[in-house]
C-alpha cells in the first residue's frame, strides 16, 4: 500500500531528531568553544566526545531519511530540496566537530583581551544556526512562518561577520608574532564560516518554500 | 455474429482506456505518487462501475445524433472512431474519443443518407466548449479553497504527501466512474439500437439490462487498455502543458470528475430538474479537454506565465481535426465495408408525406396546403426527402418538422407476444391499460401511437415544456421509444 501514513510520521520523527542533533552540535561547539578558552580541559574532552556523537547520529539519522525517501517514493516533488537541505545541515555538524577537533589538535593560544570577542563571533554564529534550524522546522510544518526566521539568520550573519571583523582587526593590531596571527585568524575564519553555511541553508530554505506553494 | 462485430467496439474501448486513463491517473504516476498498478486497479474496477450503474445517460444523447441501425454499420463506426484515436496517438497527437465517435457517427449519417439532429449536435458541440470552461472555473475554485486551507490547517511535509496520495486515489477512482459513465457510450453508444442481448438476472440478486451488458463489456475492454498500454501515455502526460505540483494535480483531476460527472449523471439532472433549476445535457465530453481546462485554470490562477501556449495551440488543434479526422474515416470504411464485403450498413429509413401527417400539421397550424404534392410520394432517406421538401417550404423550422411527421415507423400493438417483456415496475397502471386497448392497432408513424396513447389516457399525455416538466416528459418520450422498439414491424408497401 503506496499511502504510508505510518511511515510519514516515522521519518517525520527522524528529520526532528536530525534538526535536533544539528542545533545540540552548534549548542555544543558554544559550550566547547567557552570551556577552551576559560582553561577547562574536562570540560572540553566531554564536549568533544558530545559533539562526535551528534554528529555521528545526524549522520545516521540523515542517511535513513534518504533510504526512507527513495525507498518509499515519499515526497517526489520536493525530494531533491529536502535531501539537499539535510546534507546543507549536515555541514552545520561536520563543521562544529571539526573545529572542536582543530581546537583540541592545534591548542591556539588565545590571548586573554580576545577571549571575550572569540565568544562573541562563537555566540553569533551559534544563533545564526539556532534560527535556520527554527525555520527548517517551519519548512516541514508551517512554511508561511518561515521568513521571519530567515531575517533572522541573515542578522546574526551580518553580526558574526561584523564581530569576525572587529576579532581580525583586534588579533592584527596586537603584540604578538605574525604566525600565531595568522593562526588566531584561522580560527576567527572557523568559527565565523558556521553562519555562513547557515545562510546558505536559509537561501535553500526561501527557494524551496516557494516552491511548495500550492 | 453480433460479438464479432462488438469487436471494433472493444478495440476502441481498449484505445479510451489506453488513453484516457491517462487523464484521471497520469499525473498521480508520473510524479511517482501513485504505483501503475494501484492507479490501473483502481482505475478499471471503476470505469466498470461507472459504465454500468451511470452509463445510460449519455449513450440516449448519441443515440438521437444518429441511430446507427445495421450492425455491420456500427461495427465500421466504432472501427473508424478507433482507428482515429490509435492512429492520432501513435502520431503523439492528442485525441478525444467522444470527438472521434461523434465525428464517425456523422459520417455514417452523410454515407446513410440520414439526417444529423443539429439539437444533439449542438448540443455536443458547445458542451466541448463548455467542458474546458467549466473545468477551468472548477480548478481554479477549488484552487483558491485549497490555497485558503493551507493558510490556517498546519500539516508536516511527509503528511501531506500521504494525504496528497491517499486524495490522488480516491479522486482517481471517483474520475474513472466519472469515466466510466460518460464515456462508455463512445464505446458502446453505437452498438445499442442493434444489440440483441435482454436482460439477464444473477443468482436473482440484480438484474443487468442489455444496454448494461454492453456497457459492461466495453468497461472491461477499457480497463484491458489501462492494463496493457496506459502506462507509457500516463508517465508522458500531465507537465507537457504546465508543471503540476501533486496538490494542483490532484485538483486539477478532481474538476475533470466533477465537470465529467455533471455532463453524465442522470440523478443530478433529476434532482435539479424536478426543483425548477436549469440542467447540463448528458453528452459524453471529453476527459483530455477537461483536464487540458483544469490544466490551464490553474495555469492562470498562478498568473500565467509557465503555460506553454504553442502546446496549447497544438492540442486544440486536434479538437478540430479529430471529428473531420474519424468523420471522413468512417464514410470511406463505410463506402468498402458495403461495396467490398457486402455488409448491410445501414436500414434505409423511408419518408412519406401523408394525408394523415398533412392532417396533424394543419392541427398544428402550422402549414397550408402547399406540400399536398407531395402526398403519397415515398423517399428512400431523409436527406432525399429533405431536398424534396426544402424544394416548396422556406421555413427551416417547418421543413424539420415535416421531416420528422413523415418519417415511417410502422407498428403493430400485439399486446399478447410482448407483454412479458413490458416492465411492470416502470409503465404505471394507466399507461398499460392505454396500451392494451389499442392491441392489433397498425400505425404508420410513432407519432400516431404517441398521439392515440394520448387520446386514451392522461398518463400518455406531455405536459407543457418547462423546466419543472423536463423529467415528467423525459420519462413519457423514454417509454414510448421503449415501446416503438417493441412493437416494429414490417413496412407496408407503398400506395
Amino acid at each position: 500500500m503506496e499511502i504510508p501514513f505510518g511511515q510519514a510520521k516515522e521519518i517525520e520523527s527522524q528529520v526532528d531528531a536530525f534538526l535536533d542533533a544539528i542545533v545540540k552540535t552548534a549548542l555544543v561547539l558554544k559550550e566547547g568553544v567557552r570551556a577552551y578558552l576559560h582553561a577547562r580541559p574536562e570540560d572540553f574532552e566531554n564536549r568533544i566526545k558530545a559533539v562526535t556523537y551528534l554528529e555521528h547520529q545526524a549522520d545516521d539519522l540523515r542517511r535513513q531519511t534518504k533510504i526512507a525517501l527513495y525507498a518509499h517514493s515519499l515526497i517526489p516533488e520536493s525530494r531533491g530540496d529536502v535531501l539537499g537541505l539535510l546534507e546543507h545541515m549536515d555541514d552545520i555538524a561536520d563543521e562544529a566537530k571539526a573545529i572542536l577537533r582543530d581546537i583540541e589538535v592545534q591548542s591556539p593560544e588565545i590571548p586573554a583581551d580576545l577571549a571575550e570577542l572569540f565568544l562573541e563571533v562563537t555566540d553569533k554564529s551559534v544563533e545564526a544556526v539556532d534560527n535556520v534550524v527554527l525555520a527548517a522546522r517551519c519548512y516541514f510544518r508551517d512554511p508561511k512562518k518561515i521568513s521571519a526566521y530567515i531575517n533572522k539568520v541573515d542578522f546574526f550573519e551580518s553580526e558574526t561577520d561584523r564581530a569576525g571583523l572587529m576579532l581580525r582587526k583586534k588579533i592584527f593590531r596586537s603584540d604578538i608574532d605574525l604566525a600565531r596571527k595568522l593562526h588566531l585568524r584561522y580560527f576567527a575564519d572557523l568559527l565565523e564560516s558556521l553562519s555562513d553555511i547557515a545562510q546558505n541553508v536559509a537561501e535553500r530554505l526561501t527557494i524551496a518554500t516557494i516552491k511548495r506553494e500550492v | 455474429m453480433f460479438f464479432v462485430f462488438l469487436a471494433s467496439g472493444l478495440f476502441l474501448g481498449w484505445s479510451l482506456g489506453a488513453n484516457d486513463a491517462a487523464n484521471v491517473f497520469g499525473t498521480a504516476v508520473g510524479t511517482r505518487m501513485v504505483k501503475f498498478r494501484t492507479a490501473a486497479i483502481a482505475c478499471s474496477i471503476f470505469v466498470v462501475l461507472g459504465a454500468v450503474v451511470g452509463g445510460a445517460g449519455t449513450s440516449h444523447t448519441l443515440g438521437k445524433l444518429g441511430a446507427v441501425n445495421a450492425l455491420a454499420g456500427s461495427f465500421t463506426v466504432a472501427l473508424a472512431a478507433g482507428l482515429t484515436v490509435a492512429w492520432m496517438t501513435r502520431l503523439r497527437l492528442p485525441v478525444s474519443t467522444s470527438q472521434a465517435i461523434v465525428g464517425a457517427i456523422v459520417g455514417w449519417n452523410l454515407f446513410s443518407g440520414s439526417l444529423t439532429d443539429m439539437e444533439s449536435l449542438t448540443q455536443i458541440l458547445s458542451s466541448w466548449i463548455l467542458c474546458p470552461i467549466l473545468a477551468g472555473v472548477f480548478a481554479v475554485g477549488l484552487l483558491k479553497l485549497t490555497q485558503l486551507f493551507f493558510r490556517f490547517a498546519r500539516f508536516h511535509l511527509f503528511t501531506i504527501d500521504s494525504g496528497t496520495r491517499l486524495g490522488l486515489l480516491v479522486v482517481g477512482a471517483f474520475a474513472s466512474y466519472s469515466l466510466g459513465a460518460n464515456n462508455i457510450a463512445n464505446v458502446m453508444g453505437v452498438f445499442v439500437p442493434s444489440s440483441p442481448l435482454g436482460d439477464l438476472h444473477i443468482m436473482g440478486l440484480f438484474k443487468l439490462s442489455g444496454d448494461q451488458q454492453l456497457f459492461f463489456l466495453g468497461a472491461i475492454a477499457i480497463g484491458v487498455g489501462v492494463f496493457t498500454y496506459s502506462k507509457k501515455v500516463m508517465l508522458t502526460v500531465g507537465n507537457d502543458l504546465f508543471r503540476l505540483s501533486p496538490i494542483a494535480a490532484l485538483i486539477v483531476v478532481l474538476a475533470q470528475a466533477i465537470v465529467l460527472f455533471l455532463f453524465s449523471s442522470e440523478q443530478l439532472e433529476n434532482l435539479l430538474a424536478s426543483n425548477g433549476l436549469p440542467t447540463l445535457p448528458l453528452v459524453p465530453v471529453s476527459s483530455s479537454q477537461a483536464v487540458i481546462g483544469a490544466v490551464v485554470g490553474v495555469g492562470l490562477a498562478k498568473g500565467g506565465r509557465n503555460i506553454k501556449w504553442g502546446v496549447l495551440g497544438r492540442i486544440a488543434s486536434g479538437w478540430v481535426s479529430t471529428p473531420l479526422i474519424a468523420g471522413l474515416i468512417s464514410f470511406v470504411c463505410l463506402y468498402f465495408v458495403q461495396n467490398v464485403f457486402s455488409q448491410k450498413v445501414h436500414s434505409p429509413i423511408p419518408y412519406e408525406f401523408s394525408h394523415q401527417a398533412a392532417m396533424k400539421l394543419r392541427g398544428l397550424n402550422t402549414y397550408g396546403d402547399e406540400l399536398d404534392e407531395l402526398i403519397g410520394k415515398r423517399f428512400k432517406s431523409a436527406v432525399e426527402f429533405q431536398d424534396a421538401v426544402g424544394q416548396i417550404v422556406e421555413s427551416e423550422s417547418l421543413a424539420n418538422g415535416v421531416v420528422e411527421l413523415s418519417e415511417l415507423h410502422p407498428l403493430l400493438v400485439d399486446v399478447e407476444a410482448l407483454a412479458p417483456q413490458l416492465d411492470y415496475h416502470w409503465y404505471s397502471k394507466e399507461q398499460v391499460h392505454a396500451v392494451f386497448r389499442l392491441h392489433g392497432r397498425r400505425f404508420d408513424y410513432a407519432w400516431q401511437l404517441a398521439d392515440a396513447l394520448a387520446s386514451i389516457s392522461d398518463s400518455w399525455r406531455l405536459k407543457p415544456s418547462t423546466k419543472k416538466n423536463k423529467l415528467y416528459n423525459k420519462g413519457i418520450k423514454a417509454k414510448l421509444q421503449h415501446l416503438n422498439g417493441l412493437f416494429l414491424t414490417n413496412l407496408a408497401p407503398p400506395n
